[in-house]
């Protein structure tokens, strides 16, 4: 069954990547650009796992948790940019 | 593998793929920022939650013992999400973006 | 006092060496020693920067709010989904104002990164003086019904595990 589920599963979180791209692209402010960069790195961290589970390899995880870390470094980052003007003050 | 734990795993998957459509969706369709912001720091969140619990499950049952390190991941976005919606939020208040004209309230300046 | 001062936060080496036996995956006796020794450690070591420690009064109690706030959370999201998939000229949006009772740092994260977390709200500020958090609602029929929700629902157990001098 997980052979039919995992490529559907796949298929669904594309359209979502599909879509969070459309809103990068559109816009139209900073902020909505940010909150699209931080679903991208949100679904990423879904598909890395569903892949994980397809390949039925541990590997997957040291990655998706590395990507949990850096992309909320990275939101914060931006948005402490936008806020200040600076990000270390 | 039994077939009830296959499908239980399948039912995980599905459940936190649909999630986290339902969050890129309500970020693409909804009329202004901080309506926006509610797709991504819920709906997504809680979509990587159902993937971990998923995967959480077919390893614990795949023959090399329990595996629960998954479990990180998602206590991680649980906890940053918030965080960098407030952010974004604060961020967003400070640029004064276009606000939904049917909002009721108003945000403060400070 | 003196085991106060050898395990200055118990509860922050307690998370600690669990972090350490999810993360390595094993429950083996040599793991849980080192994740033991790293959760006597990095406390003692990093003693200095903990200006004023959260009192966590009643940490059973603070375990049984989380899962029933992990329940919250997913009810939420269906609720959510309803929401983004509806109409949306229907939506009533509307930024409401919470005055807080709490003062702790640790217990006013953890209510704004729960008011994040659940019902189509999100914290969005929270004035310098710590007094008043700014929330947006993704549909919000009746204001004052949100604030006294989230007061009685989200801030009172928090008030009770955390101790706070109402003062």
């Amino acid at each position: 069954m997980l052979d039919y589920v995992i490529p559907l599963c796949l298929v669904i979180i594309g359209m979502a990547l599909v879509l969070t791209m459309a809103r990068l692209i559109k816009g139209p402010d900073l902020p909505d650009r940010i909150l699209a960069l931080d679903t991208l790195y949100i679904n990423a961290i879904a598909i890395l796992v569903l892949f994980g589970v397809w390949l039925g390899s541990d590997l997957y995880f040291e990655a998706a948790l590395l990507i949990a870390v850096m992309g909320f470094i990275g939101t914060v980052a931006v948005a402490k940019y936008l806020l200040r003007g600076d990000i270390i003050e | 593998m039994a077939f009830w734990i296959e499908a239980l795993v399948a039912l995980f998957l599905l459940l936190g793929s649909l999630f986290a459509l339902v969050g890129a969706i309500g970020l693409y369709r909804l009329p202004d920022f901080f309506m926006r912001l509610h797709g991504p720091t819920k709906a997504s969140t809680l979509g990587v939650g159902g993937m971990v619990i998923a995967s959480m499950i077919y390893f614990s049952f795949s023959g090399k013992g329990i595996s629960l390190h998954e479990l990180l991941i998602a206590l991680f976005l649980f906890i940053t999400a918030p965080v960098s919606a407030h952010m974004l939020a604060k961020a967003a208040m400070q640029q004064k973006l276009h606000i939904n004209k049917e909002t009721r309230g108003k945000p403060w300046e400070q | 006092m003196k085991a106060r001062r050898w395990i200055p936060h118990p509860l922050l080496s307690l998370c600690l060496l669990l972090v350490w036996l999810l993360l390595m995956n094993d429950l083996s006796l040599g793991h849980f020693l080192l994740g033991a020794l790293l959760g006597w450690a990095i406390p003692l070591l990093t003693q200095v920067f903990w200006i004023n420690p959260p009192k966590v009064d009643k940490p059973f109690k603070l375990c049984l709010f989380l899962l029933r706030i992990l329940g919250d959370i997913v009810m939420a999201n269906l609720q959510v989904a309803k929401l983004i998939l509806g109409p949306t000229a229907k939506l009533r949006p509307a930024f409401v104002e919470i005055p807080l009772l709490l003062e702790d740092e640790l217990a006013l994260t953890m209510l704004t990164s729960i008011i994040s977390l659940t019902p189509g709200t999100v914290s969005a500020d929270l004035s310098d003086d710590h007094k008043t958090l700014l929330v947006h609602g993704l549909d919000v029929p009746d204001a004052e019904a949100l604030v006294a929700e989230i007061k009685q629902r989200y801030e009172a157990p928090l008030l009770e595990v955390f101790t706070c001098s109402t003062t």
